[in-house]
């Protein structure tokens, strides 16, 4: 359950949000860890968007998507006519099981034993890796921040910087014990014995699987932004390369891609541009000295098609990963992104995680928010996050009336007790003449007032009644 | 999100006034200095006695049926169409922001937006529609500001707190370091999330107490209650006021109760 947690996440229960919230407070380490990355990202991002117009980049990226994902259908069908067309071929996965089950017998059709991955989210939420395992096929991270992640046998606490969670020193012991490199706070040496042990598994894997930030439809082009080469091996050492995306990827033109970049890299990591930009269009042709025999994508919906009937909720699918939230989010920043328990961590988290496992399971995600705002604020193609944080949090208690229920496990967090207190407050408040007797009252027996109120007194003194109220005063005044 | 343009109303002679629950119960002398500092700019103050709460509780904790219940008492209180002051972003925000989503497909809906349009909060309506002047009549201090979360980032009036605390001569006021992170109040998730909620208040206490200065003032009652709740239990030497009291007090030459 804690940072160090050795499990798969298919025995992270979600609900159990509380008791890792306060294990990661009381955890200095973790606490430290994150500020500290935090901050340097949330710098970085400041001065990598300076001299832009920030405002109008970021409607430029809204509209982008919003335009993409009306046309989503249509977008979709032109995508795998020209991914056809361009020789990949083309797969469609209803949830996470399906997925792996068509990445497993592309495997088996090619004999594969050993599988090489890119960073990808989606394969997390496939929970690829385990799957394979049990198959018999080995599949190895090759993204640094993966690599390490999968040596400690967890999961990625950040979509982007998946071992964010710890620092050089922890890095160092864990492949002193795993690989047997030397201790070292050396990062360059790290980086090296890391990069040494990973061209090796290059060179022998079967199959290299990757991710997709977008998928251009007019071409049947699939781009990948990545820093460290790996993503570029992974697509063109192994004979055959599967990239794996969900539905939502997809963009209309090569033009709407440039946007969206200069977008992406400036809100996850500050950077201008990345070092590698792969843009993936075909398998090897006759003439071409490098490059897989074979291309797949397996387009994987898991849930995504149930938010995309709803106005709202569609705009979660505008999310191009970057992670800026998370990085400028005040409880994520306290908690670390294994507290959510959930493939995605953070605020996109959790407005995604509940489409995709129900609220359920994922009832508490939405009320951990202070609604502060600021995820909202940095979001490169502005999801209404808060407001949807709301929404959600309307569905887990109420489901309205005015909105049919969309999210599956709705009212799952309504409380009879809770319920019934929210009624008597509604009724004293929709009630003037007996809301300024209520607090009349108040004022008057003040002394009377409880010392301890929950959670607020655990860290704070209560709040003083004052002696009269506003209405008070302002009726001795004549109003 | 913050309008991208904010048109403001010509100064109008009267304006409604609309208190806001914490402001009716725990912090009054916040909403009489609101009050003077509008009488005082010439402006006539209209309280209107049937207003309770903006429904904001109820709503962001997915209540929607009660949140409307109570937001619809508020919508016949304000039958003139002059501007609706708020000495809260939070409350403002409400009303801004959220009540023509609240009422949206009901019959009230065109009500809500119609109310929802003439919502200022109060800072933001003293500087750019009062164009108010203030005359420092305090002796030298240094102070610290919050502006709460919805006050910055819903009604954009980030700029306005220190602009106006920029006016008192005698004033110094210094900036905490991450000045636009969130208190940790969040009206309920302070009592769902308490061991969040308090790891957040205590860092943003921290961080006001080691610019040195012993006060701060704040745009939002929430925020307040909980950055110096949590000041006095830990016996931390740092106190609160509403931006309000604070800029009254400075320019009226009283401590205390105002009349």
């Amino acid at each position: 359950m804690s940072e160090t947690a050795q499990q798969s996440p298919h025995h992270i229960d979600v609900k159990e949000f509380h008791p890792r919230a306060q294990a990661a407070i009381h955890n200095p380490k973790i606490r430290q860890n994150f500020r500290k990355a935090m901050d340097g990202l949330m710098t970085k991002r400041k001065s990598a968007f300076e001299g832009w117009d920030l405002e109008t980049l970021r409607d430029l990226g809204a509209n982008i998507r919003l335009r993409a994902l009306a046309n989503l259908p249509d977008l979709l069908e032109q995508l795998e006519q020209k991914l056809t067309e361009n020789g990949i071929k083309v797969h469609w996965a209803v949830d996470s099981d399906d997925a792996c089950q068509i990445v497993r017998d592309i495997c088996v059709a090619r004999d594969a034993k050993s599988v090489i991955k890119g960073k990808s989210m989606v394969s997390e939420e496939m929970e690829l890796n385990h799957y394979l395992e049990e198959q018999g096929i080995t599949a190895l991270e090759s993204d640094l921040g993966e690599y390490i992640v999968q040596l400690a046998g967890e999961t990625p606490s950040h979509i982007i910087m998946p071992a964010i969670h710890k620092n050089t020193g922890e890095i160092s012991e864990l492949m002193h014990e795993k690989t047997g490199t030397d201790l070292s706070h050396d990062v360059e040496y790290l980086t090296t014995a890391a990069r040494l042990q990973l061209r090796e598994k290059f060179m022998n894997a079967d199959v290299g699987v990757s991710g997709v930030n977008f998928a251009v439809a007019e071409t049947g082009t699939l781009c990948l932004v990545e820093n460290e080469g790996n993503g570029r091996m992974t697509t063109t050492v192994p004979p055959c390369h599967i990239a794996v995306t969900g539905i939502e990827k997809v963009v209309p033109n090569l033009e709407d891609v440039t946007a969206l970049m200069a977008l992406l890299t400036r809100s996850a990591t500050g950077q201008h541009i990345t070092t590698y930009f792969n843009m993936i269009s075909g398998p090897r042709k006759p003439d071409e000295m490098d490059g897989p025999e074979e291309v797949h994508l397996v387009l994987v919906d898991n849930g995504r098609s149930s938010i995309y009937q709803d106005n709202e909720l569609l705009d979660t699918l505008r999310c191009i990963r970057c992670g800026a939230c998370m990085n400028h989010c005040p409880v994520y920043t306290r908690v670390g992104g294994h507290t959510y328990g959930t493939t995605y961590p953070g605020p996109i988290g959790k407005i995604l995680m509940p489409h995709l496992i129900g609220l359920d399971e994922g009832r508490h995600l939405p009320t951990a928010s202070s609604l502060c705002g600021a995820c909202g604020e940095v979001c490169p193609v502005k999801i209404p996050i808060p407001d949807l944080l709301v929404r959600l949090r309307q569905e887990s208690v109420d489901g309205d009336k005015l909105h049919p229920a969309k999210v599956n496990g709705h009212g799952a967090k309504r409380g009879a007790m809770e319920a019934m207190v929210w009624k008597g407050w509604s009724w004293m408040h929709a009630r003037p003449g007996a809301y300024r007797f209520g607090t009349n009252m108040a004022a008057r027996f003040r002394k009377l007032q409880p010392g301890k109120i929950g959670g607020w007194t655990q860290f704070r003194t209560a709040p003083k009644l004052a002696s009269k109220t506003l209405h008070e005063r302002m009726k001795e005044r004549g109003q | 999100m913050v309008d991208s343009i904010k048109v403001y109303p010509a100064k109008p002679s009267k304006v409604y006034f609309y208190g806001t629950c914490l402001v009716d119960m725990f912090y009054p002398d916040a909403g009489m200095a609101g009050i003077q500092l509008l009488e005082r700019e010439g402006i006539e103050v209209i309280f209107p006695q049937n207003q309770t709460c903006c429904g904001q509780p109820a709503y962001t904790s997915g209540y929607h049926d009660e949140a409307r219940a109570v937001a619809k008492a508020q919508l016949g209180l304000f039958p003139e169409d002059w501007p609706i002051v708020v000495p809260s972003g939070s409350c403002g925000g409400m009303m801004r922001k959220h009540y023509p989503a609240l009422f949206k497909d009901t019959s009230d809906e065109m009500k809500a937006a119609e109310i929802a349009g003439r919502v200022w909060e109060l800072t933001d309506f003293l500087l750019h529609v009062c164009h108010i002047k203030l005359d420092d009549l305090g002796e030298p201090t240094t102070v610290a500001m919050h502006t709460s979360c919805s006050a910055r980032r819903e009604m954009g009036v980030a700029e306005v707190g220190p602009k106006l605390l920029g006016q008192l001569k005698n004033v110094n006021l210094v900036e905490q370091v991450r000045a636009e992170e969130c208190c940790g109040f969040g009206g309920t998730f302070a009592i769902r999330h308490p061991e969040i909620s308090g790891a957040m208040v205590s860092e943003k206490v921290d961080a006001i107490v080691d610019t040195g200065a012993k006060d701060f003032v704040t745009t939002d009652c929430g925020c307040l209650m909980n950055i110096d709740g949590y000041a006095e239990k830990n016996r931390k030497s740092l106190s609160g006021q509403h931006i309000l009291s604070f800029l009254w007090e400075r320019t009226n030459g009283t401590k205390g109760e105002p009349s």
